[in-house]
Formats: structure tokens, sequence, C-alpha cells
């Protein structure tokens, strides 16, 4: 590795610039395997719910996070739902994001779900989104069973 | 609780591109903070360091610092996660009974890495880091929501940066003493909505550094201990989903445990001065709202009123808070130090008249998952 040194300003002192290169590979586990088959397969957004507290969950979850019991339960929680909050990114970071910026992403309340579920918007005017806006999923056309096989999520109607 | 006393504390100043390395920031407090309490390090018998790989840009990156800390001869440990935790866990020695003189050091240098990629990565590889977001981002979410849950104005999230940074200007170690208006932040370059510039902490380098006694030492070594009267600390869901992102459930929690061991009941009127992590504008209100020092929804008025600024009835981040200085991690311990400073009267031109319980509070995760509160007194 080439390594180069920089003078800092009127300090003197050097500096090191380099880059740490880290091929990581994530096990998705049981739970999250099947979540993204279905939306892979079947464009299908599925929760886990909790049989004590009746709550949904988005992603879905191995265990209910309030009661510490396990969720085998799978419910389909549909693709429209109501937008909690959101935000237009105006700064743009290499490497890291998934759109140009500026680009908005927000959380969302699936209809079937009863926690939010943080995603990108699309197919809108970035001027006039606001909280409580119904939005739909809209499906990538080429899956690959990751978080990004939901494109995006769009105001319903357009 | 067993009396714990801090008899020493050091910080840096913060700034950009500190061209210290690592080390050498950890040492320099260290050193000032064992002549502050008029130690040497051989009165040390343990010590904690708060380091994050990840932001130190390499592995184990606790070890690296040993020596800078005078830590090869005694026990010593990491903790990752914010300054507050690491003096947490001293406490923690101290009260095990097995170590007497605890040396806490949290050293950063956020300008070396790309802050956004780094709180990218603390969010779930499987699920949203694909979105990107990260710590301004999460944080822009966080502050619509309350907005929207509360009716807390833009203007009052940006009255918090123009008091804060106000504050800064009287403390020697802070990063970016400014002189503005409302305008000025409103106004400021959009970063996420409704985040601005001015409403953000700044991308800060430095370390602190403060040294905890069981009480027969502290009584002994130091005319002025400040004591830890209360601690209380606790974390909400990781996926922020599960949150309401305007609630503070676990800063409820988090103070109502200090505020029973310290034996307080009426935070608002037995507090003095409270330093809170105000990583941005808005997370002040809602801390404020946590820690009970207001009703919930009603720090917007609180602030708006003035009883939070220096010279109001309950000043916050007289320092000039995270807004002010932000070396991540650094920035809870820092808290504590100039709580401490306010408690001995050695506060300069920020000093609280009279201050005799202050409050300091360190959070860690995305949009405050976890919060730990300190008590102390005089």
């Amino acid at each position: 590795m080439a390594v180069r040194s920089e003078e800092l300003g009127d300090s003197g002192t050097l500096m090191y610039p380099s880059r740490i290169k880290l091929p990581y590979t994530w096990h998705a586990g049981k739970v999250g395997s099947r979540f993204y088959q279905e939306i892979r397969d079947n464009c299908k957004i599925w929760g886990t719910r909790c049989e004590q507290c009746e709550r949904v969950y988005l992603p879905p979850r191995e265990t209910c996070p309030r009661c510490f019991c396990d969720m085998p339960e799978w419910v389909d929680v549909g693709d429209i739902g109501t937008l909690l909050t959101y935000t237009v990114v105006r700064y743009a970071v290499p490497g890291i994001q998934p759109q140009k910026p500026p680009y908005a992403m927000g959380i969302i309340q699936l209809d079937g779900a009863s926690t939010g579920f943080m995603h990108l918007l699309g197919e809108v005017d970035l001027d006039s989104i606001g909280v409580g806006m119904r939005v739909k999923a809209v499906f990538r056309d080429q899956r690959e069973g990751n978080y990004l096989d939901i494109k995006y999520f769009k105001p319903l109607g357009r | 609780m067993d009396k714990i006393g801090i008899i020493g504390i050091a910080q840096t100043r913060y700034r950009r591109y500190n061209p210290a390395s690592h080390a050498e920031l950890a040492y320099q407090v260290t050193r000032e903070a064992l002549d502050d309490a008029g130690l040497t390090i051989d009165d040390i018998d343990n010590t904690i360091t708060v380091c994050n790989d990840f932001w130190d840009g390499r592995t184990i990156s606790c070890m690296a610092i040993t020596e800078a800390t005078g830590s090869h001869r005694v026990p010593t440990t990491n903790v990752e996660g914010d300054g507050t935790y690491g003096a947490l866990m001293g406490a923690m020695r101290i009260l095990s009974g097995l170590h007497k003189l605890t040396l806490v050091v949290a050293q950063s240098k956020m300008s070396e890495g790309i802050p956004a990629i780094i709180s990218n990565a603390m969010f779930d590889p499987v699920y949203e880091r694909a979105l990107g977001v990260d710590a301004i981002s999460s944080s822009a979410l966080q502050m619509r929501r309350y907005m929207s849950k509360y009716g807390i104005t833009e203007e009052q999230c940006a009255r918090v940066s123009v008091k804060n940074h106000r504050n800064a200007r009287a403390n020697p170690y802070a990063h970016l003493p400014l002189d503005i208006t409302v305008e000025d932040v409103l106004e400021s370059r959009v970063l996420a909505d409704p985040i601005k510039l001015l409403d953000a902490s700044p991308i800060s380098d430095g370390a602190c550094a403060i040294i905890m006694a069981e009480e027969e030492i502290a009584r002994a070594r130091c005319s002025k201990p400040i004591w830890i009267t209360g601690v209380g600390h606790c974390a909400d869901a990781y996926h922020l989903g599960d949150r309401d992102l305007a609630d503070v459930d676990a800063l409820i929690s988090a103070s109502e445990r200090a505020y029973r061991m310290a034996g307080i009941s009426d935070p608002i009127k037995e507090i003095d001065v409270a330093e809170v992590y105000d990583a941005f504008s808005y997370m002040e209100l809602m801390w404020m709202e946590g820690l009970g020092l207001c009703k919930r929804g009603e720090a917007g008025t609180m602030i708006d009123s003035g009883v939070t600024e220096l010279g109001g009835a309950l000043p916050i981040n007289p320092s000039g808070g995270v807004l002010s200085a932000h070396a991540v991690q650094v920035a809870g311990l820092a808290r504590i130090a100039e709580s401490v400073l306010q408690l001995r009267g050695e506060a300069g031109d920020r000093q609280v008249d009279g201050a005799r319980i202050a409050l300091a509070h360190g959070i860690e995760g995305a949009c405050g998952q976890g919060h730990c509160v300190f008590v102390l007194g005089n």
C-alpha cells in the first residue's frame, strides 16, 4: 500500500490519507431471509405478529421487543400506508446514498403494521410532501432479495 | 449510594483538524486532569477509556492509547459509547470496592473520518443502511416528527442554536462560538429538511478526562470534590420505526432513576444548571422534556420564555453545549466536566451563580436511542 504524507496547514505536522477497505457479508437470518424472499418472489411485504401484545412488527423479527416472546406468526401488511415523518436529503455523501441528492425518505406505517418502516419516497414533488400523506410501495422490476427491491413509496393515486 | 467524588477534570479546546494524534490528545487531558487533582499517575488504580474503532479507524483502538493514559500497569477497559457511559462504569468500579481512584479518558477525532459514512454504519446492514441514512437524515426524521406531534416550530429550535452558540463565546474550550440570530439559523443551508446547517453540531476533535475517587480519598485529596449523587441510564428500540420518534421514554426512565437516587423530587426547582447532549438544536428541547425540566410538548414555550438562558432560572448548556463542540463520545464526558466547573464555581463568564446541583446528560445510538443521566452536587 502506498502511504503518502501531506503537510497540514501551518502546524507543520503530517497527515496520512488512506482508506479502510473491508469486504463483509452479512447473513439476513431466517426471518430476514423469508422477508426478502417474499418481496423478491411475490412483491409482498410481511411482518411478524406478537400474540401477546398483538403488535405487528416491520421489518419482521423473531422476538417481540416488548414482550420478549417468540413471534412465529407472519402477517401480510399490504403495500399501502401513511407517512409518519419525512426529510429531503440535500447533501451529498459519496458511496452510501442510493440516489443523487436531493432525494426524499421517510418513515411509513403500512396499514397492516404497528411500527414504522423507513424507506425512500419517489414520484413525488419534493416541496409537496406532507406528514399523513398516503403512500404505496413501488417494487423494482429486477429484484434481488434486499431492502431496495422496494424501489420507493409513491403518493397513492399517482 | 456511597459517595463518589470527581476530583480532577480536563478538556482540550475543541476544533476541527486538530493536528495532534489520538494518543497525544489522550495524553494531554490525562496529564492535565492529574494536575487538576494534584495526583500523579501512580495514584490511579484503574482506567477506563472511551474509544470507538470505527471513529478511530483501527481495530481495538483503545489498546493504542494505553501509554498515553498511563494505564499499562493497572486494570484498564474500554467503553464503546458515549463518555457518560465511561463515567458510569467508573462509578461502578468504585462502588464495587475493588478500586478507589478511577481515570476516565475519552478522545475522538471526527475530522479524520467521514461522519456521514460512519454514522450510516450504525444502521442495520441488512435493512435501513441501504437508504444511506445517517446521523443527520435520521435526526431530520425525528425533528419533523417532534415538530408535527407537539407543534414545535423551526424558530424555537433555532433559538436553541442562537443561545448555545452565544454561550460558547464565554467558553475557551468551545469550537464554535457564534453571534447569530434566529434568521441566520433559518436561512442557513438546508442539510436535510427541517435541519439546517446551524441546527447541527460541528465536526470536532478533542478529548476530556475526569478522575473519580471513593469518598474518603476524595475528601482527603481535594478541597472541592464534586459528588455524584445520582445516575441512571436506559435504552429504547434500535429500529427507528419501532419508536414514536417524538417521544423520549428511555430518557424519562433514565432521569427518573437518577433523580430517585439523588433524592430529587422536583427537578425544575432543584436543578440549578443542566448540560444536555444537543447534537442538533431540536434535541435540547426534546431532552428537556425527557428530563422532566418541563412538561411534554412545552419545551418550545420554555425556550421562548428565556428561562434556559444563562441568567435565566434554569440555564441549559451554558458551555454552548454539543452544538458548539461535538467530539463524538467525548461530548457526554464534557457535559460532566462542564458541570464540575459550574459546581466548583470555576466556569468563568459562563458561571451560573450559586450552582449547587447540576445535571449532565449523554446519548448514544441513532436519535437518542440510549440515554445516561448524572446528577452532581457540591
